[in-house]
């Protein structure tokens, strides 16, 4: 692999310094003279008609200077595609869900604007509800919107190969039923932004992890160019998908209540709203037919699948696509066959999250592929290195694998100690069993949607050799923000201290798709090394009249400017920068680039054509110990065989992948929302279990190094390969330990429990 | 109405003495962010599930989420904007900075103020005790590997 300056170094983050001293500030911290804060009113019924709303004795409150209802909007209606515009930023006729926001009030502080939320009287007439997926695809069950027969939301079907004949020629098939749970993202930082409406239009600093999907939405909502919609981007404390990427009540009332009262307003919504209300993974029921031959070969798989997408569609349908066009990786597999019906309930509303769909599809093939080796006797690795995939790959869906590691992350997590004596090893000790699972993953990384999916970048150069770099991507702490100057120092040979990046201002910063699908290193970092070269270009042919001198035996390095084979002809960067910009009558040196990666046809309502432009690989063991008197399970170990190809700042790309894993391990053990006709009832952490420091495991990871064509410098995606590994592998060492399968996630001790009783 | 009495309180944060008016229902957190403006705190679930909110008071760190402002009185009280000598950083800062002990930031300041405490009475922690020592802050991003790393690094440098 070629050597870099900065690629590839163990660097830390550019922003860490604000970070560790409090300096950072994010959208809650933020204060503006004059301030008004607003509550949002929410429903106390899962489904129910609006039949009034009475704001006046709200209105009357000492202190209250706005409220707003649905109707104020102007019948705006926003979603992922034109055809599922669902959603209204408050409630007009009827309410889907428990605690969907009806009203706001914008008032001098916080308690006021609470107290007259209070005071807003609502008449409802209460809708029987409907909560179960598949009991909301019966004929006559009550309807969530009136157009969607059936409740269906969203549904995709593909279907390639011949399955039917795949069964027949397989020496075993066989059907199992999987559920992944209701699990949400868990970060610290809720929902929050502050807005100012003046004669330049909307100022609004929100927390949000793709800025400019809020950006659209205001301008459509408002009626606003977008040049009048200015998004400022703060610190943001986490995102992994959903909310996040989306906009909210609480962003769309804030604008509203500023453009009446002509003040700055602030929402902060507390961790129950955020809970009770915010965009959570779907739950999805699997069910799913694989059929081999005897040696293990894959012949075909069938899906049928069933998800809770909640009360509104969001962003739902790419997540059904998710969920099926990736299952024909990380193993060749001919014949394949996906259904899946995303069905509206009274439920919050189901949307992406890190992982996104294709965690529950992966975790249902992975057990079932354990399932099929059992009964075949072949070793868990073995069939799984029969099947892998080395690139170059074509799905047989046309998905195009460039680079692959799979089978070397396979081989090198077999070659450990813990997976090569498993045999051997004592296994019950007391009460206590140990076990351990292995599993495989394939991500899609660079992740395309519909229309705009480029970024952009643009790298100014001062007269003082310093940097401005201009992105419109969005570091919500995954380190991109580092990785990006890492990425521009390298092409200009300067020091990451010599680049200086400012977070998104619509105003200022080049469109960019989104924070999501693993997106942002890839396709905004070709963009910034693209714009770092058309800066470096444009000072190269400057400095080659100057030296008489080709363009292209110009070097930059380590803060210096020469000619290759003429050391005499050097000079600092800075003096370079100083004559580029001072060339003529004054230059304007100023590099833009954006990404072209991932132009291939795709077909997306047929789940045809990669869904990004490569795929990162984990193979992933974990090892447990469940009390087999209680089922309490502890994950004591876990090695992670990463291909994320060339990783441009190893100590990032560990802290993603480590994360990643974590989070995984959430949902596979700890993590589930509880629910009863609608209603959250665990919405806080006490309840809501999430990893705590004493339930994380020894991590390892291991960097199987690739690299791929259609990522800069090699890079791919880290992360969402581990998340989605993580439960598989859990899973699968609970049976081992236990000898029992849980099919339902999360594997709680009480299903443990239970199965381990029935086996008996 | 609410009640219309309200309480003052004579707190130190950061080797400053503030005197100030408070209604008795504020707590300790709303008074370091909206009247100190100490947004280096921060409120997560507010609750004292989560831990975003830690600062130490006298020596020991509470949520101040679940801190009355009133009870606080008296108290001396440091948060993350106080550990840093001017422009030095604390080891702690350094280490976190270093060995990537966090991802978004929105739990860093607790976990930092709760590694303080850590390495006070124990300077030379194992893993476990690391694991105990924070095992009120919760991160969502890291995965407590880096984090843990950070710990055991500053621990090194301190001593």
């Amino acid at each position: 692999m070629e050597e870099y300056s900065v690629i590839g170094k163990r660097i830390p983050r550019v922003d860490a310094r604000a970070k560790v001293t409090g300096e950072a500030t994010y959208a809650g911290d933020i204060e503006l003279p004059g301030m008004l804060w607003c509550k949002v009113l929410r429903s106390p019924y899962a489904h129910a008609r609006i039949l009034h709303i009475d704001t006046s004795r709200a209105v009357q409150l000492p202190g209250v200077k706005g409220v707003v209802t649905g109707k104020d909007f102007g019948g705006y209606r926003w979603g992922f595609m034109p055809q599922t515009r669902d959603e209204t930023p408050l409630a007009v006729d009827k309410v889907r869900y428990l605690s969907e926001g009806v009203a706001a009030v914008a008032a001098n502080d916080e308690d006021i604007a609470e107290e007259a939320t209070e005071m807003i009287k609502v008449d409802y007439e209460e809708l029987p509800g409907v909560f179960d997926p598949e009991e909301a695809m019966k004929e006559g069950a009550p309807k969530v919107h009136d157009h969607a027969k059936n409740n269906i939301s969203w549904e995709f079907h593909m279907d390639y190969g011949d399955v039917e004949k795949g069964f027949r020629e397989s020496d075993l098939v066989r059907e199992d039923r999987f559920a992944t749970g209701r699990v949400t993202h868990g970060y610290l930082e809720p929902p929050a932004a502050v807005a100012y409406w003046d004669s330049s239009g909307i100022t609004i600093w929100p927390a949000k992890q793709s800025p400019y999907f809020i950006y659209r939405h205001l301008a459509a909502c408002f009626r606003l160019p977008l040049s009048k919609v200015r998004i400022i981007q703060p610190f943001i404390g986490g995102g992994f998908g959903g909310t996040k990427n989306d906009s909210l009540a609480g962003d769309f009332c804030v604008v509203l209540l500023s453009k009446m009262t002509g003040r700055p307003v602030k929402f902060v919504y507390n961790m129950e709203e955020e809970l009770m209300t915010s965009r959570r993974r779907h739950n999805i029921i699997v069910n799913i037919k694989t059929g081999v031959k005897k040696d293990g070969t894959l012949v075909a798989i069938q899906t049928r699948c069933i998800a809770d997408g909640g009360a509104y569609t969001a962003i739902g349908p790419l997540t059904m696509y998710l969920t099926g066009i990736q299952t024909t990786l990380p193993y060749k597999l001919p014949n394949f066959k996906h259904d899946i019906y995303r069905v509206f309930t009274n439920n919050p509303i189901s949307a992406a999250m890190r992982g996104h769909g294709v965690t529950h599809t992966r975790f249902a093939a992975e057990i079932q592929m354990e399932m099929l080796a059992e009964e075949l006797g072949i070793d868990p690795a073995e069939i799984r290195l029969k099947n892998a995939i080395t690139a170059p790959h074509e799905t047989i869906n046309k998905v195009k694998v460039n680079s692959c590691g799979f089978k070397e992350a396979l081989q090198s997590v077999m070659e450990r100690p813990n997976w090569k004596g498993r045999k051997e090893r004592k296994r019950r000790e007391g009460y206590r069993s140990w076990g351990i699972g292995l599993s495989g993953c394939g991500f899609v990384g660079g992740a395309r949607q519909l229309g705009h999916q480029s970024c952009g970048a643009i790298v100014r150069i001062c007269e003082d050799g310093t940097v401005n770099y201009l992105t419109g991507a969005t570091d919500s702490g995954q380190g991109s923000d580092t990785v990006l100057v890492q990425i521009i120092a390298e092409e200009l040979g300067l020091a990451l201290e010599d680049i200086e990046i400012k977070r998104v201002d619509s105003a200022m910063t080049p469109v960019d798709a989104g924070s999501y699908g693993s997106r942002v290193t890839i396709l905004a970092g070709d963009a910034a090394r693209k714009a770092a070269q058309d800066a470096r270009q444009q000072i190269a042919e400057l400095m080659a009249k100057q030296w008489e001198a080709n363009p292209q035996d110009i070097v930059f390095k380590d803060r210096q400017v020469f000619v290759k084979g003429s050391p005499e002809k050097t000079l600092s960067f800075e003096k370079v920068a100083r004559i580029a910009c001072y060339s003529g009558t004054g230059a304007v040196i100023i590099g833009r680039g954006y990404s072209s990666y991932g132009l291939e046809p795709m077909d997306f309502d047929r789940g045809m054509g990669s869904p990004g432009t490569s795929f990162s690989f984990t193979a992933q063991t974990a090892e447990v110990e469940v009390d087999m008197e209680t089922g309490v399970t502890q994950c004591t170990n876990t090695v992670i065989a990463d291909d994320s190809g060339r990783p441009l700042n190893p100590l990032l790309a560990e802290g993603q992948i480590e994360g990643g894993a974590i989070q995984g391990l959430g949902q596979a053990i700890y993590e589930e929302f509880v629910m009863d006709k609608g209603e959250t009832l665990n919405p806080n952490f006490r309840d809501y279990r999430m990893p705590f420091p004493l339930d994380v495991p020894k991590i390892t990871i291991i960097d199987i190094p690739t690299e791929d064509p259609n990522g800069p410098y090699g890079a791919k995606e880290a992360s969402n390969a581990s998340i989605t590994s993580t439960p598989p592998a859990v899973v699968s060492a609970i049976h081992d330990a236990t000898g029992v399968w849980i099919k339902e996630l999360p594997a709680t001790p009480e299903k443990i429990w239970r199965a381990l009783k029935e086996k008996k | 109405m609410k009640e219309k009495r309200m309480n003052k309180i004579k707190i130190t944060v950061n080797g400053k003495i503030h005197e100030l008016t408070i209604k008795p229902w504020r707590t300790l957190l709303e008074v370091i962010r909206e009247e100190l403006k100490l947004t280096g705190t921060k409120e997560g679930c507010g609750l004292g599930e989560c831990g975003a909110c830690t600062v130490i008071m006298d020596g020991k760190t509470v949520n101040s989420c679940l801190v009355l402002a009133s009870e606080a009185d008296g108290r001396e009280i440091l948060t993350i904007e106080g550990l840093a000598d001017e422009d030095k950083l604390h080891p702690i800062q350094e280490a976190f900075i270093n060995h990537g002990g966090m991802q978004c930031g929105f739990c860093t300041s607790g976990m930092i103020l709760s590694t303080k405490v850590l390495l006070e009475k124990k300077p030379n922690p194992t893993e476990e005790e690391i694991k105990e020592g924070i095992s009120g802050n919760f991160c969502r991003c890291t995965g407590y590997t880096k984090i843990i790393e950070s710990i055991q690094a500053a621990a090194k440098n301190l001593r």
